[in-house]
């Protein structure tokens, strides 16, 4: 992992970005118990389809699963101070995730040196589903 | 409508424990790539007890309960109808497999829009460790479509 500090980066960098594979029916069986959310709106077309829904879709947790990966990637997660989201679109089926940040603050708390990510996860046509924020402690 | 008279009420506490094993299939459900996540020696070579647990995995443990739909059933709220909309998470300590970690949790509040097309109903729980210590708070948005 790269040597993050607070002096090497600025308000405006960009994290690197992750892309993760496509979303199928085996991902939200296996996301299902392994998240233990067993909601059958994620797993069970007929359930989802007498909902209301044309499909099963996505957790949103798994989608905010991923975009942490965007920050423990960047740095130790032993740095995250908070993380959270919006769920702004539902994820569905063959939906390819990008996960992207960005650095829009950086500022002194409880005597750490820390900065603001705003935090993003789309699909492959641009689609917002998740925007967020974290905060990290840099050395 | 939901009743607005369950703002304020609370739920009993329960207890999980982060299991080496369910960090691993996490891992594996997530498509996580950094080992630190699911082999113990790059965890420890990372200068880490063991497996950590990552970033959400607190909210998943709080379904740790036999029925984690039970705020749903107490609130009359069809499963079927229900989306998220916001997951906060503030950390206090990390997080390690061996921990035994006890979730509390209070319905904070309950509101409207759209002419009660969407309510929402909030949650938020605090969660600690075998050691008395507030390892983190979570705080979950839930979204009823009325519609």
């Amino acid at each position: 992992m790269p040597n993050v500090t607070f002096a090497s980066v600025n308000v405006g960098d960009v994290i690197p970005a992750l892309t993760k594979d496509e979303i199928t029916r085996t991902t939200l069986s296996l996301f299902a118990g392994a998240s233990g959310d067993h909601n059958p709106i994620h797993i069970d077309i007929d359930f989802a389809r007498k909902a209301g829904m044309k499909d099963v879709f996505a957790h949103g947790m798994l989608s905010m699963a991923y975009l942490a990966q965007t920050v423990t990637n960047w740095v130790p997660q032993t740095a995250l101070r908070s993380y959270g989201v919006r769920f702004s679109a539902i994820t569905h089926l063959k939906d390819r995730i990008t996960c992207s940040g960005e650095i829009i603050e950086k500022f002194e708390e409880n005597g750490e040196t820390r900065v603001r990510l705003k935090l993003q996860a789309a699909n492959q046509d641009g689609e917002v589903k998740l925007v967020g924020e974290a905060v990290v402690a840099l050395p | 409508m939901i009743d607005r008279s369950h703002i304020g009420r609370e739920f009993g506490v329960h207890t999980a424990e982060i299991e080496k094993g369910r960090l691993r299939f996490f891992a594996k459900a997530t498509g996580e790539t950094n080992p630190i996540y699911f082999d113990e020696d790059a965890a420890k070579a990372a200068g880490l007890p063991t497996l950590p647990a990552p970033p959400t995995f607190l909210f998943s443990m709080d379904m740790e309960v036999p029925d984690p739909f039970e705020i749903l059933a107490i609130m009359d709220i069809d499963l079927g109808k229900i989306l998220h909309g916001n997951q906060e998470f503030t950390y206090h300590k990390d997080v390690y497999a061996g921990d035994s970690i006890s979730f509390k949790s209070t319905v904070t509040d309950i509101f409207d829009k759209k002419g009660g097309a969407l309510e929402f109903v909030v949650k938020k729980t605090s969660a600690t460790n075998q050691h008395g210590d507030v390892v983190a708070e979570m705080t979950r948005t839930i979204v009823v479509r009325n519609g």
